[in-house]
Protein backbone atom coordinates (compact mmCIF):
# COMPACT_ATOMS: atom_id res chain seq x y z
CA UNK A 1 0.00 0.00 0.00
CA UNK A 2 2.00 2.87 -1.13
CA UNK A 3 1.34 6.05 1.74
CA UNK A 4 2.68 9.53 1.10
CA UNK A 5 2.07 10.29 4.18
CA UNK A 6 5.09 12.73 3.89
CA UNK A 7 3.89 15.51 1.50
CA UNK A 8 7.16 15.04 -0.63
CA UNK A 9 5.33 13.49 -3.40
CA UNK A 10 4.24 14.56 -6.49
CA UNK A 11 0.46 15.89 -5.23
CA UNK A 12 2.36 18.34 -2.99
CA UNK A 13 3.19 20.72 -6.25
CA UNK A 14 -0.18 20.69 -7.82
CA UNK A 15 -1.93 20.73 -4.13
CA UNK A 16 0.36 23.52 -3.01
CA UNK A 17 -0.35 25.76 -5.36
CA UNK A 18 -4.30 25.31 -5.27
CA UNK A 19 -3.76 25.96 -1.40
CA UNK A 20 -2.02 29.41 -2.75
CA UNK A 21 -4.92 30.21 -5.15
CA UNK A 22 -7.55 29.47 -2.62
CA UNK A 23 -5.76 31.61 -0.05
CA UNK A 24 -5.42 34.90 -2.77
CA UNK A 25 -8.71 34.27 -3.49
CA UNK A 26 -10.19 34.69 -0.03
CA UNK A 27 -7.85 37.40 0.55
CA UNK A 28 -9.09 39.28 -2.54
CA UNK A 29 -12.67 38.56 -1.50
CA UNK A 30 -12.52 40.63 1.92
CA UNK A 31 -12.97 36.71 3.62
CA UNK A 32 -9.64 37.00 5.38
CA UNK A 33 -6.41 38.85 5.30
CA UNK A 34 -3.23 37.41 5.14
CA UNK A 35 -3.03 38.78 8.94
CA UNK A 36 -5.67 36.33 10.12
CA UNK A 37 -3.65 33.80 8.88
CA UNK A 38 -0.70 34.38 9.81
CA UNK A 39 -1.40 35.14 13.46
CA UNK A 40 -3.46 31.68 13.55
CA UNK A 41 -0.57 29.83 12.22
CA UNK A 42 1.54 31.63 15.11
CA UNK A 43 -0.98 30.40 17.19
CA UNK A 44 -0.93 27.13 16.01
CA UNK A 45 2.64 27.10 16.76
CA UNK A 46 2.51 28.00 20.29
CA UNK A 47 1.70 24.84 21.27
CA UNK A 48 4.25 22.03 21.93
CA UNK A 49 5.07 18.95 23.57
CA UNK A 50 6.63 20.75 26.10
CA UNK A 51 3.50 22.62 27.61
CA UNK A 52 1.38 18.91 27.91
CA UNK A 53 4.80 18.21 29.69
CA UNK A 54 5.22 21.09 32.01
CA UNK A 55 1.38 20.38 33.11
CA UNK A 56 1.70 16.88 33.75
CA UNK A 57 4.84 17.54 35.56
CA UNK A 58 3.02 19.46 37.75
CA UNK A 59 0.77 16.51 38.11
CA UNK A 60 3.29 14.49 39.20
CA UNK A 61 4.68 16.87 41.91
CA UNK A 62 1.86 18.02 43.47
CA UNK A 63 -1.07 14.96 44.15
CA UNK A 64 -4.08 17.81 45.14
CA UNK A 65 -3.02 18.89 41.36
CA UNK A 66 -3.24 15.60 39.99
CA UNK A 67 -6.71 15.30 41.53
CA UNK A 68 -7.72 18.29 40.00
CA UNK A 69 -6.73 17.64 36.81
CA UNK A 70 -8.07 14.28 36.32
CA UNK A 71 -11.28 15.59 37.19
CA UNK A 72 -11.36 18.67 35.26
CA UNK A 73 -8.54 19.20 33.17
CA UNK A 74 -10.00 22.22 31.88
CA UNK A 75 -10.20 23.73 35.05
CA UNK A 76 -6.60 22.30 35.57
CA UNK A 77 -4.86 23.78 32.58
CA UNK A 78 -6.42 27.32 33.25
CA UNK A 79 -5.10 27.09 37.19
CA UNK A 80 -1.55 26.82 35.35
CA UNK A 81 -2.59 29.54 32.54
CA UNK A 82 -3.74 27.59 29.48
CA UNK A 83 -7.14 28.93 28.46
CA UNK A 84 -8.41 26.44 25.89
CA UNK A 85 -9.96 27.94 23.04
CA UNK A 86 -13.43 28.59 22.40
CA UNK A 87 -13.25 26.18 19.28
CA UNK A 88 -11.07 23.40 20.86
CA UNK A 89 -12.72 20.11 21.57
CA UNK A 90 -12.81 18.89 25.21
CA UNK A 91 -9.75 17.77 26.50
CA UNK A 92 -9.42 15.17 29.15
CA UNK A 93 -6.60 13.91 30.96
CA UNK A 94 -6.00 10.10 31.57
CA UNK A 95 -3.73 8.26 34.53
CA UNK A 96 -1.31 5.84 33.28
CA UNK A 97 -0.78 3.63 36.72
CA UNK A 98 1.00 0.06 37.34
CA UNK A 99 -2.29 -1.30 37.13
CA UNK A 100 -3.60 -0.10 33.26
CA UNK A 101 -1.79 1.59 30.46
CA UNK A 102 -3.70 4.11 28.23
CA UNK A 103 -2.95 4.28 24.27
CA UNK A 104 -4.77 7.15 22.62
CA UNK A 105 -5.74 6.65 18.99
CA UNK A 106 -8.36 8.35 16.72
CA UNK A 107 -8.92 5.91 13.99
CA UNK A 108 -11.87 8.03 11.62
CA UNK A 109 -9.03 10.83 11.50
CA UNK A 110 -6.29 12.83 13.16
CA UNK A 111 -8.09 13.99 16.45
CA UNK A 112 -5.59 14.98 19.09
CA UNK A 113 -4.93 17.54 21.92
CA UNK A 114 -3.95 20.01 19.97
CA UNK A 115 -4.81 22.90 22.47
CA UNK A 116 -2.71 21.86 24.69
CA UNK A 117 0.00 19.95 22.91
CA UNK A 118 0.21 20.75 19.56
CA UNK A 119 -0.23 19.51 16.10
CA UNK A 120 -0.05 14.94 15.96
CA UNK A 121 3.58 13.39 15.28
CA UNK A 122 2.94 12.42 11.39
CA UNK A 123 3.05 8.57 12.62
CA UNK A 124 -0.55 9.41 14.53
CA UNK A 125 -2.19 10.08 11.12
CA UNK A 126 -1.31 7.39 9.07
CA UNK A 127 -2.93 4.40 8.04
CA UNK A 128 -0.40 2.08 10.07
CA UNK A 129 -1.04 3.55 13.56
CA UNK A 130 -4.91 4.24 12.98
CA UNK A 131 -5.84 0.50 11.45
CA UNK A 132 -3.05 -1.36 13.86
CA UNK A 133 -3.19 0.25 16.90
CA UNK A 134 -7.09 -0.59 18.19
CA UNK A 135 -6.80 -4.41 17.14
CA UNK A 136 -3.31 -5.11 18.42
CA UNK A 137 -1.70 -2.48 21.08
CA UNK A 138 0.59 -5.09 22.21
CA UNK A 139 1.98 -5.10 18.64
CA UNK A 140 2.25 -1.54 18.20
CA UNK A 141 3.65 -1.07 21.78
CA UNK A 142 6.63 -3.21 20.34
CA UNK A 143 7.30 -1.25 17.93
CA UNK A 144 7.84 1.74 19.36
CA UNK A 145 10.17 -0.40 22.06
CA UNK A 146 7.61 -0.07 25.05
CA UNK A 147 7.76 -2.70 27.49
CA UNK A 148 5.03 -2.90 30.11
CA UNK A 149 5.22 -5.07 33.25
CA UNK A 150 3.91 -8.25 33.50
CA UNK A 151 -0.19 -7.87 34.24
CA UNK A 152 -0.57 -4.39 33.14
CA UNK A 153 -4.31 -3.99 31.59
CA UNK A 154 -3.71 -2.18 28.28
CA UNK A 155 -6.87 0.40 27.29
CA UNK A 156 -6.93 1.74 24.12
CA UNK A 157 -9.07 5.38 23.60
CA UNK A 158 -10.68 6.25 20.23
CA UNK A 159 -11.23 9.70 20.38
CA UNK A 160 -13.63 9.28 18.01
CA UNK A 161 -16.16 12.42 19.25
CA UNK A 162 -15.95 15.49 21.36
CA UNK A 163 -13.44 14.27 23.92
CA UNK A 164 -9.46 14.77 23.19
CA UNK A 165 -7.18 12.53 25.31
CA UNK A 166 -4.22 13.67 27.13
CA UNK A 167 -2.10 10.58 29.13
CA UNK A 168 -0.76 11.26 32.20
CA UNK A 169 2.36 8.99 31.86
CA UNK A 170 3.42 6.80 34.94
CA UNK A 171 6.01 8.68 37.27
CA UNK A 172 9.12 6.86 36.75
CA UNK A 173 11.28 5.15 39.76
CA UNK A 174 13.77 7.12 41.10
CA UNK A 175 12.60 10.40 40.30
CA UNK A 176 11.54 11.66 44.01
CA UNK A 177 14.16 14.19 44.37
CA UNK A 178 14.16 16.07 41.21
CA UNK A 179 12.37 19.66 40.78
CA UNK A 180 9.12 19.72 37.90
CA UNK A 181 11.46 21.55 35.81
CA UNK A 182 13.37 18.46 35.30
CA UNK A 183 10.93 16.02 35.75
CA UNK A 184 9.25 17.64 32.54
CA UNK A 185 12.47 16.64 30.47
CA UNK A 186 10.99 12.81 31.16
CA UNK A 187 7.67 13.25 29.66
CA UNK A 188 7.86 12.63 25.81
CA UNK A 189 5.41 13.14 23.33
CA UNK A 190 5.44 9.64 22.55
CA UNK A 191 4.26 9.10 26.68
CA UNK A 192 1.47 11.37 26.53
CA UNK A 193 0.05 9.29 23.68
CA UNK A 194 0.29 6.30 25.61
CA UNK A 195 2.70 4.38 22.83
CA UNK A 196 5.53 5.10 25.56
CA UNK A 197 6.78 5.57 29.28
CA UNK A 198 8.39 8.55 30.56
CA UNK A 199 11.94 8.65 30.28
CA UNK A 200 13.75 6.91 33.28
CA UNK A 201 15.88 9.86 35.15
CA UNK A 202 19.32 8.68 33.99
CA UNK A 203 18.48 8.73 30.26
CA UNK A 204 18.66 12.89 30.77
CA UNK A 205 21.75 15.25 31.80
CA UNK A 206 21.13 16.11 35.48
CA UNK A 207 22.88 19.37 35.61
CA UNK B 1 -16.71 -2.48 3.63
CA UNK B 2 -15.99 0.13 5.67
CA UNK B 3 -15.60 3.97 4.20
CA UNK B 4 -12.01 4.73 2.92
CA UNK B 5 -11.39 6.92 6.28
CA UNK B 6 -13.03 4.19 8.93
CA UNK B 7 -8.99 2.36 9.34
CA UNK B 8 -9.36 0.94 12.56
CA UNK B 9 -8.59 -2.92 12.28
CA UNK B 10 -7.81 -2.84 8.86
CA UNK B 11 -5.36 -5.65 7.91
CA UNK B 12 -2.02 -3.32 7.64
CA UNK B 13 1.59 -4.28 7.95
CA UNK B 14 2.76 -1.81 7.33
CA UNK B 15 5.70 -0.78 9.89
CA UNK B 16 4.98 2.81 11.72
CA UNK B 17 6.77 5.24 10.60
CA UNK B 18 8.27 6.98 12.61
CA UNK B 19 10.46 10.08 10.95
CA UNK B 20 8.69 12.99 11.26
CA UNK B 21 7.89 15.31 8.74
CA UNK B 22 8.97 18.73 9.09
CA UNK B 23 6.03 21.06 8.07
CA UNK B 24 6.10 23.27 4.95
CA UNK B 25 4.84 26.51 4.53
CA UNK B 26 2.37 25.59 2.84
CA UNK B 27 1.06 23.03 4.87
CA UNK B 28 1.08 25.35 7.95
CA UNK B 29 -0.62 28.09 6.10
CA UNK B 30 -3.27 25.62 4.87
CA UNK B 31 -3.84 24.41 8.56
CA UNK B 32 -3.84 27.85 9.76
CA UNK B 33 -6.36 29.10 6.94
CA UNK B 34 -8.64 26.16 8.09
CA UNK B 35 -8.74 27.20 11.57
CA UNK B 36 -9.88 31.29 10.20
CA UNK B 37 -12.45 29.67 8.22
CA UNK B 38 -13.40 27.73 11.39
CA UNK B 39 -13.33 30.59 13.49
CA UNK B 40 -15.61 32.86 11.28
CA UNK B 41 -18.11 29.93 10.91
CA UNK B 42 -17.20 29.21 7.29
CA UNK B 43 -16.96 25.58 8.16
CA UNK B 44 -16.85 23.02 11.24
CA UNK B 45 -14.50 20.36 11.64
CA UNK B 46 -17.65 17.82 10.85
CA UNK B 47 -17.40 19.57 7.27
CA UNK B 48 -14.12 19.31 6.63
CA UNK B 49 -13.86 15.69 7.41
CA UNK B 50 -17.48 14.50 5.41
CA UNK B 51 -15.10 16.07 2.00
CA UNK B 52 -12.00 13.69 2.92
CA UNK B 53 -14.17 11.15 3.43
CA UNK B 54 -15.44 11.84 0.22
CA UNK B 55 -12.03 10.98 -1.19
CA UNK B 56 -11.98 7.54 -3.30
CA UNK B 57 -9.57 5.30 -1.74
CA UNK B 58 -6.59 5.62 -4.39
CA UNK B 59 -6.74 9.27 -3.72
CA UNK B 60 -7.08 8.98 0.36
CA UNK B 61 -4.17 6.62 0.38
CA UNK B 62 -1.83 8.29 -1.85
CA UNK B 63 -2.32 12.12 -0.76
CA UNK B 64 -0.42 13.47 2.47
CA UNK B 65 -2.19 14.90 5.01
CA UNK B 66 -2.49 18.61 4.17
CA UNK B 67 -2.74 17.47 0.63
CA UNK B 68 -6.47 15.95 1.55
CA UNK B 69 -7.17 19.04 3.69
CA UNK B 70 -6.84 21.52 0.53
CA UNK B 71 -8.81 19.20 -1.49
CA UNK B 72 -11.72 19.29 0.97
CA UNK B 73 -11.25 22.82 1.28
CA UNK B 74 -12.10 23.52 -2.04
CA UNK B 75 -15.07 21.44 -2.21
CA UNK B 76 -16.51 23.33 0.51
CA UNK B 77 -15.71 26.32 -0.49
CA UNK B 78 -17.29 26.11 -3.66
CA UNK B 79 -20.15 24.08 -2.53
CA UNK B 80 -20.78 27.52 -0.12
CA UNK B 81 -20.79 29.79 -3.24
CA UNK B 82 -17.58 31.50 -2.07
CA UNK B 83 -15.05 30.55 -5.13
CA UNK B 84 -15.42 28.31 -8.76
CA UNK B 85 -13.25 25.78 -9.55
CA UNK B 86 -12.47 27.90 -12.50
CA UNK B 87 -11.48 30.77 -10.36
CA UNK B 88 -8.74 28.55 -8.62
CA UNK B 89 -7.46 27.14 -11.87
CA UNK B 90 -7.53 30.67 -13.09
CA UNK B 91 -5.45 31.91 -10.09
CA UNK B 92 -3.21 29.20 -10.12
CA UNK B 93 -2.07 29.90 -13.66
CA UNK B 94 -1.60 33.38 -12.53
CA UNK B 95 0.33 32.08 -9.55
CA UNK B 96 2.26 29.91 -12.19
CA UNK B 97 3.26 32.40 -14.63
CA UNK B 98 4.62 34.50 -11.17
CA UNK B 99 7.01 31.91 -10.57
CA UNK B 100 8.59 31.63 -13.96
CA UNK C 1 -22.86 21.63 26.03
CA UNK C 2 -23.92 20.20 29.07
CA UNK C 3 -27.42 18.72 29.37
CA UNK C 4 -28.12 15.21 29.89
CA UNK C 5 -31.46 15.18 31.16
CA UNK C 6 -32.94 12.98 28.37
CA UNK C 7 -29.75 10.23 28.47
CA UNK C 8 -31.52 6.85 27.56
CA UNK C 9 -28.54 5.19 29.48
CA UNK C 10 -26.81 5.19 32.16
CA UNK C 11 -23.23 4.00 33.44
CA UNK C 12 -22.74 0.79 33.73
CA UNK C 13 -25.50 -0.09 31.35
CA UNK C 14 -24.67 -3.10 28.41
CA UNK C 15 -25.41 -1.52 25.00
CA UNK C 16 -24.97 -2.48 21.90
CA UNK C 17 -23.58 -0.25 18.92
CA UNK C 18 -25.64 0.05 15.72
CA UNK C 19 -24.93 -1.31 12.65
CA UNK C 20 -24.77 0.71 9.20
CA UNK C 21 -23.02 2.25 6.80
CA UNK C 22 -24.89 5.25 5.54
CA UNK C 23 -23.42 7.35 2.31
CA UNK C 24 -23.83 10.37 4.81
CA UNK C 25 -20.91 11.33 7.14
CA UNK C 26 -20.78 9.42 11.22
CA UNK C 27 -18.34 8.98 13.74
CA UNK C 28 -19.03 5.55 14.40
CA UNK C 29 -16.22 3.10 12.89
CA UNK C 30 -17.12 -0.53 11.95
CA UNK C 31 -15.01 -2.57 13.92
CA UNK C 32 -17.16 -1.42 16.72
CA UNK C 33 -20.86 -2.17 15.19
CA UNK C 34 -22.95 -4.93 16.39
CA UNK C 35 -20.75 -5.70 19.37
CA UNK C 36 -21.63 -5.18 23.34
CA UNK C 37 -20.06 -2.99 25.60
CA UNK C 38 -20.53 -1.65 28.69
CA UNK C 39 -21.35 2.34 29.39
CA UNK C 40 -18.39 3.75 31.34
CA UNK C 41 -18.89 7.57 31.16
CA UNK C 42 -21.86 9.61 30.07
CA UNK C 43 -20.25 13.10 28.76
CA UNK C 44 -23.23 15.28 28.18
CA UNK C 45 -25.00 16.61 25.18
CA UNK C 46 -23.00 17.36 22.07
CA UNK C 47 -24.20 18.82 18.83
CA UNK C 48 -24.99 15.39 16.17
CA UNK C 49 -21.91 15.94 13.62
CA UNK C 50 -24.48 13.86 11.11
CA UNK C 51 -25.97 17.49 11.29
CA UNK C 52 -23.10 19.80 11.47
CA UNK C 53 -21.17 17.42 8.39
CA UNK C 54 -23.46 19.30 5.88
CA UNK C 55 -24.18 22.57 7.66
CA UNK C 56 -26.88 21.75 10.11
CA UNK C 57 -26.71 23.45 13.82
CA UNK C 58 -26.13 19.72 15.08
CA UNK C 59 -29.62 19.98 16.76
CA UNK C 60 -30.97 18.41 18.61
CA UNK C 61 -28.30 17.25 20.78
CA UNK C 62 -27.15 14.01 21.26
CA UNK C 63 -25.90 12.79 24.71
CA UNK C 64 -22.14 11.31 24.20
CA UNK C 65 -21.21 8.12 25.81
CA UNK C 66 -18.04 6.75 26.56
CA UNK C 67 -18.79 2.87 25.92
CA UNK C 68 -15.95 0.16 27.47
CA UNK C 69 -15.67 -2.56 24.77
CA UNK C 70 -13.54 -5.94 26.03
CA UNK C 71 -10.70 -6.72 23.18
CA UNK C 72 -11.42 -10.36 23.25
CA UNK C 73 -15.20 -9.60 22.17
CA UNK C 74 -13.85 -7.23 19.04
CA UNK C 75 -11.37 -9.04 17.86
CA UNK C 76 -10.88 -13.12 17.18
CA UNK C 77 -7.26 -14.16 17.80
CA UNK C 78 -6.57 -10.79 19.86
CA UNK C 79 -2.56 -11.22 20.82
CA UNK C 80 -3.46 -10.23 24.84
CA UNK C 81 -5.36 -10.83 28.00
CA UNK C 82 -8.70 -10.89 28.26
CA UNK C 83 -8.02 -7.89 30.83
CA UNK C 84 -7.44 -5.30 27.61
CA UNK C 85 -10.21 -2.80 26.89
CA UNK C 86 -11.17 -0.37 24.37
CA UNK C 87 -12.68 2.53 24.89
CA UNK C 88 -15.04 5.37 22.37
CA UNK C 89 -16.91 7.94 22.19
CA UNK C 90 -20.20 7.14 20.66
CA UNK C 91 -23.65 9.25 20.38
CA UNK C 92 -27.10 7.85 21.69
CA UNK C 93 -28.64 7.50 17.93
CA UNK C 94 -26.04 4.86 17.43
CA UNK C 95 -27.01 2.63 20.54
CA UNK C 96 -29.35 0.10 21.43
CA UNK C 97 -30.62 -1.87 24.39
CA UNK C 98 -29.48 -4.93 24.77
Amino acid sequence: MAENGHGHGDNAEYYSLRAAAMQALLIEKGVCTLDDIMTMADKIDSRSPEDGAKILAHAWADPEYKKRLLANAEAAFLELGYDLPETSPKITVVENTDEVHNMAVCTLCSCFPRAIIGRPPAWYKELAYRSKVVADPRGVLQEFGTELDEGVQVRVIDSSADYRYLILPKRPAGTEGMSEEQLAKLITQESMIGVGLALAPESIPTS
Amino acid sequence: MPKVHDRGGWPNDDPIDHSEHEMEEWERQVDALNGVLGDKGLKNTDQLRRAIESLDLATYESLAYYEKWTAAMEMLLVEQGIMTSEEIDAKVAVLKEGQK
Amino acid sequence: MAGDATARFKVGDQVRIRVGVPPTHFRTPEYIQGKQGMIDTLWGAFPNPESLAYGGDGLPAQPLYQVAFAQTDLWRDYKGPATDTLLIDIYENWLENI
